[in-house]
């Protein structure tokens, strides 16, 4: 089983890696740019019985190592 | 006093540390491989600084996950002191013995420089030898380490006395000039509820000789020695 | 996929692997048949100029690399020198300019990583690091980022790995714009009996790979090391390769433990191409044959070829000659680390270089010709032309303003903004941080003993006249080392050029070398070790030539070592080694660059006599506790390094000014040899008695004092207004550039 876990900063947590990066689209000339979060992204290969099964192991994983929860949210999609 | 070290791969002020501890208790600190499940009967254990595990994936994540920090953890709750110092200050807190988290310093570079710090909480066994209020040089050398806590948990810290020490200026201001990292309220080391762990970003074991400028760092070492005694 | 070693050699084919008609014609006759595709990979990356030297050799032939305390000089992976009491310093400077132009901060990162490598490849942990880099103009596009990049990739490295970066140079000129330099320096400390060579011994010996899995990184890179840059340069993006300091910090123990176990015979990192560049110097260099078993290395990718294989540039690897009794031991230490280990191969008595892959042979060639007889030139040169002489210079600019515009400009503002991201203290060893003369390294375990290190060269003389400037560049780092009290023991060469194709660019190559050799000869100041980095051009525009030399110096007692700043107020300030009229060329200075905006005339002459006779003193009253306030002159002159003792202390100086003599001169002009010092004015007679026992000039020019650099007649300046100009530059420059750290 694929799945694909996202870590972003929460809200209210000052991201200064993504401010940096919304500036410096400003300054290559992207208008419109609003915000812009910086976040990390897992690719993660497991088996697992049922895709609930997975969903378990995956929380549990990003729980205890993969977000660091005190200043990140994380979220999970099965991919295939 | 009798003290170990933990060593994870990646570390790398291991050597700084060892050689302070030396130097200032006379006694070589015990070395404890990441592995270890069990940790030697000593007064001290410290986790020191450097890159644990390259700092890959958060700053002391992957490190505070080891079998050796669950013996820390242990110690700790047997009321012994840790101590942990920059990349060792990251796993405290990714280990949950310490609140909030170090996050990328505010200007995104590394920052090595002295800058100053002020003792707050001097009634601990890290800090009984300074005065409070005592303004020390010491060395910084770290790109994460801007202290972050909810409101909630700053409340909590500052209410309990639980700051050790702040980057403020030559003269004791605490201000965002003298914040060299972005840190809530300056924070630079904070303490545990019970007062028996020390997490903080700086290096004391960078000035303890006159070869390095000053020995502002030692007045730490002396504090552990005098509570141990 | 299916990989074909037999295709047909297509001239196409030898031009893509860098090789001239030729050079194949002598592939074809040293091996009697048309090469395998993994073959002539092989000789691509022996032949190039990056691995063969091809067109220095004859040069570098002429360098002195002898001395009483070299116990290694070039040809291993580092030089190493004795220090005295059983232990030696290992050292060594090479560049990594192609990569981090292409992406600046890996380039740099794996820059450090590489030579880093080498040092504790010989049994030395490293203790200092330097670096000397050189970026196109400020205003140039693409310069903010590269500057941003490379520094962030220097620190990313070293910090994590460990070592202090203890000093260095940093350069701006609109001839680096497409092609910048980056130069990286380490040292490390080791037991003179336990120094760890390449050389393979005994037949039958497991040949083993250590370190990180083998990617397709690099693939191509040392070729592409040996070419010059056109606007295709971002399709050569792929080959970068990556830096995993975290590795390499576990190399290094695993490689210090290994070592003490005495497992080892032989050692080589992988550097340039990898796989093949260490395993034919190992056997070569032992004169013994290899055979490599390619399904036995540590791969990280897929479907690998041995063809990418041979090449790869991966980093933080390693390989090695064992004893066989010992490699359960070795094994469990690089277990213990969670490295790669894995016995690839084996030493053979046939010294034919075998390559084994998938139970066929895909390369067999003769071990000791790949690198003996690589192609060798005398590249046609042309004859030096002298400058035309200096035009008249105008007489009436104020010296204040100049005095500001030099140290708050690109080129003369403070690195502080840069060596601040480098971790200078790690090792507790630290007795002098970057922004002096030279770094100080104290000897760990000894009361007294400290390392100097310096890195220097001033590209412009070199470009006005090469021979005087491969001089300069040699005497300002000996002079460095000495005005911190050091006495300077030998040097590593970093040599950067444009197209040596070019006569023109060959001649000033080799006028550089001669000048460098016969300055390293008079000051007993031995090359050690080095590199040659060639073909830094784009579009058929080259750099500056760039000779950077990198010293290292030893102090017998760090507690009387002397520093930049003035030591208190109050005391005499004393110009040592200069002319009656204390400076006079302005050819080629810093202030006829920047306040006058002309680039012209010949480089101050390097006098090697007066040099050493010079430096021999100003140790000397270093050593005897006279002064522990000294400074160099150099860019910018008397005045500048006024204004940087003046910066470095806080403290104000009064200086005098000679009648009938410009002041520009005076303070401007850059004549070589000289030195200030500040001492005890009540050791002024001790002074003068020593200086003209040993027949060198000393002139007592003013005092240290007050909050201003008073100047001769010019108006007083405020040392706070100086310091805040010299810090400004950097961090307001770099002030819009988002930190590469910060996407890295």
């Amino acid at each position: 089983m694929k799945a694909r876990v996202t870590v972003t900063l929460k809200n209210g947590v000052l991201d200064p890696q993504g401010k940096a990066i919304e500036g410096a689209l400003g300054s290559l000339g992207f208008d419109g740019v609003g915000s812009v979060r910086q976040g990390k992204v897992f690719d993660v290969e497991l088996t697992a019985g049922s895709e609930g099964e997975a969903q378990d192991k995956l929380k549990s994983m990003c729980e205890q190592l993969l977000a660091n929860t005190v200043i990140e949210d994380y979220a999970i999609t099965l991919v295939e | 006093m009798k003290s170990a070290i933990i060593q994870f791969p990646g570390l790398n002020r291991d050597r700084d540390m060892i050689a302070a501890l030396t130097k200032i208790t006379g006694q070589a600190p015990e070395l404890v491989w990441h592995r270890e499940s069990a940790l030697p009967e000593v007064d001290l254990v410290v986790i020191p600084g450097g890159f644990s595990y390259g700092d890959y994936l958060r700053a002391g994540a992957i490190a505070a996950r080891a079998p050796s920090i669950k013996a820390v953890k242990k110690h700790a709750e047997a009321g012994k002191l840790v101590l942990g110092v920059c990349n060792g200050f990251q796993i405290l807190t990714e280990s949950g013995l310490l609140p909030g988290a170090l996050m990328r310093n505010r200007d995104l570079k590394f920052l090595c420089k002295t800058v100053h710090l002020k003792a707050e909480n001097t009634d601990t066994p890290f800090t009984r030898a300074y005065a409070r209020g005592q303004v020390v040089a010491c060395p910084i050398a770290h790109h994460d380490g801007n202290y972050f806590i909810d409101e909630v948990g700053l409340k909590r810290l500052e209410d309990k006395d639980r700051v050790a020490f702040r980057y403020c200026g030559a003269d004791g201001a605490v201000n965002d000039d003298t914040n060299p990292n972005g840190s809530v309220n300056n924070i630079a080391g904070i303490l545990n509820e019970k007062g028996n762990v020390l997490g903080m970003m700086p290096h004391p074991e960078n000035l303890i000789e006159p070869a390095h400028g000053g020995q502002d760092g030692r007045i730490l070492f002396q504090s552990l020695l005098e509570a141990v005694a | 996929m299916t990989f074909r070693n037999d295709i047909d050699i297509t001239k196409d084919l030898i031009a893509d692997h860098g090789l001239k008609p030729d050079e194949y014609q002598k592939i074809l006759e040293l091996i009697g048949r048309e090469p395998s595709l993994t073959e002539l990979g092989i000789f691509s990356a022996m032949w190039n100029e990056h691995c063969s030297y091809k067109s220095s050799k004859k040069w570098l032939r002429t360098l002195p690399t002898e001395g009483e305390r070299v116990i290694q000089g070039p040809g291993e992976n580092a030089g190493v020198v004795d220090i005295g009491d059983g232990q030696a310093v290992v050292f060594k400077m090479e560049s990594h300019n192609h990569p981090s132009y292409i992406e600046p901060y890996q380039g740099a990162a794996t820059g450090v990583g590489g030579i880093l490598r080498d040092v504790f490849t010989m049994g030395a942990r490293p203790i200092a690091a330097m670096n000397a880099l050189r970026f196109g103009a400020p205003e140039h596009e693409k310069t903010r980022h590269l500057v941003s990049g490379v520094v962030a990739g220097v620190g990313g490295y070293g910090n994590s790995f460990g070592v202090p970066t203890v000093g260095g140079e940093v350069e701006f000129d609109a001839r680096y714009n497409g092609n910048i330099l980056v130069n990286a320096f380490a040292a490390g400390l080791a037991d003179t009996d336990k120094i760890f060579y390449s050389k393979a011994e005994g037949v039958g010996l497991p040949v083993v790979y250590l370190g990180a899995k083998t990617g397709r990184d690099g693939v191509g890179g040392a070729t592409m090391a040996s070419a010059e840059f056109g606007d295709d340069i971002d399709e050569k993006r792929p080959t970068v390769q990556v830096g995993d300091p975290f590795t390499e910090k576990r190399l290094l123990e695993a490689c210090l433990e290994l070592m003490a176990t005495g497992a080892v015979i032989a050692i080589q990192d992988m550097g340039a191409a990898g796989l093949t560049c260490s395993a034919v110097e190992m056997g070569a260099k032992g004169d013994l044959g290899i055979e490599l078993d390619l399904d036995q290395v540590p791969v990280r990718e897929e479907n690998m070829t041995p063809y990418e294989m041979m090449l790869s540039e991966s980093q933080e690897r390693m390989l090695m000659v064992l004893r066989p009794e010992k490699e359960a031991e070795a094994r469990a230490v690089f277990e213990k680390w969670e490295l790669d280990f894995a016995t690839v191969g084996k030493t053979t008595d046939d010294l034919r270089f075998r390559v084994l892959w998938q139970g066929t042979e895909v390369a067999n060639l003769p071990i000791k010709e790949l690198g003996d007889e690589a192609p060798e030139y005398d590249r046609p040169r042309t004859e030096f032309k002298k400058p035309r002489p200096l035009g008249k210079v105008p007489s009436d600019f104020d010296v204040a303003n100049a005095v500001f515009t030099l140290v708050s400009n690109a080129n003369g503002a403070s690195r502080r903004w840069v060596w601040e991201q480098y971790d200078h203290l790690i090792q507790s060893n630290t007795l002098q941080i970057p922004g002096g003369d030279a770094g100080v390294v104290r000897v760990e375990g000894h009361d007294t003993k400290a390392l100097a290190f310096s890195v220097d060269v001033t590209p412009r003389y070199c470009e006005a006249d090469a021979r005087e400037g491969g001089k300069q560049a040699v005497a300002e780092c000996w002079r460095n080392l000495t005005a911190v009290g050091a006495v300077p023991l030998a040097s590593t060469d970093n040599l950067n050029f444009g197209n040596p194709e070019k006569p023109e660019i060959m001649g000033q190559f080799a006028e550089a070398i001669m000048g460098i050799g016969e300055a390293c000869r008079e000051l007993d100041f031995p090359i050690v070790s080095g590199n040659v980095s060639l073909y830094n051009e784009t579009n058929g525009i080259g750099i500056l030539p760039t000779p950077a030399i990198g010293g290292v110096g030893l102090i017998a007692d760090w507690s009387k070592m002397a520093r930049i700043g003035f030591e208190e107020e109050g005391q005499a300030i004393v110009l040592i080694g200069a002319p009656s009229q204390w400076g006079s060329h302005l050819g080629q200075s810093s202030w006829l660059r920047d306040v006058v905006g002309r680039i012209e005339g010949s480089p101050p002459p390097v006098d090697l006599e007066h040099e050493r006779k010079a430096g021999e003193f100003v140790r000397n009253l270093i050593e005897q506790g006279i002064t522990r306030s000294v400074h160099d002159c150099s860019d910018g002159g008397l005045a500048v390094a006024l204004a940087e003792m003046a910066i470095a202390s806080g403290i104000g100086a009064q200086v005098n000014q000679l009648n009938d003599v410009s002041p520009i001169e005076t303070f401007f002009g850059e004549d070589q040899g000289r030195y200030v010092v500040a001492l005890d004015p009540r050791n002024l007679d001790v002074v003068w008695e020593k200086a003209a026992r040993r027949e060198v000039s000393a002139f007592w020019i003013g005092n240290t004092g007050g909050d201003s650099l008073i100047l001769g007649e010019a108006r007083a300046i405020s040392v706070e207004a100086l310091i805040q100009a010299h810090e400004s530059w950097f961090p307001d420059y770099m002030d819009d550039e988002p930190s590469a750290a910060a996407t890295a």
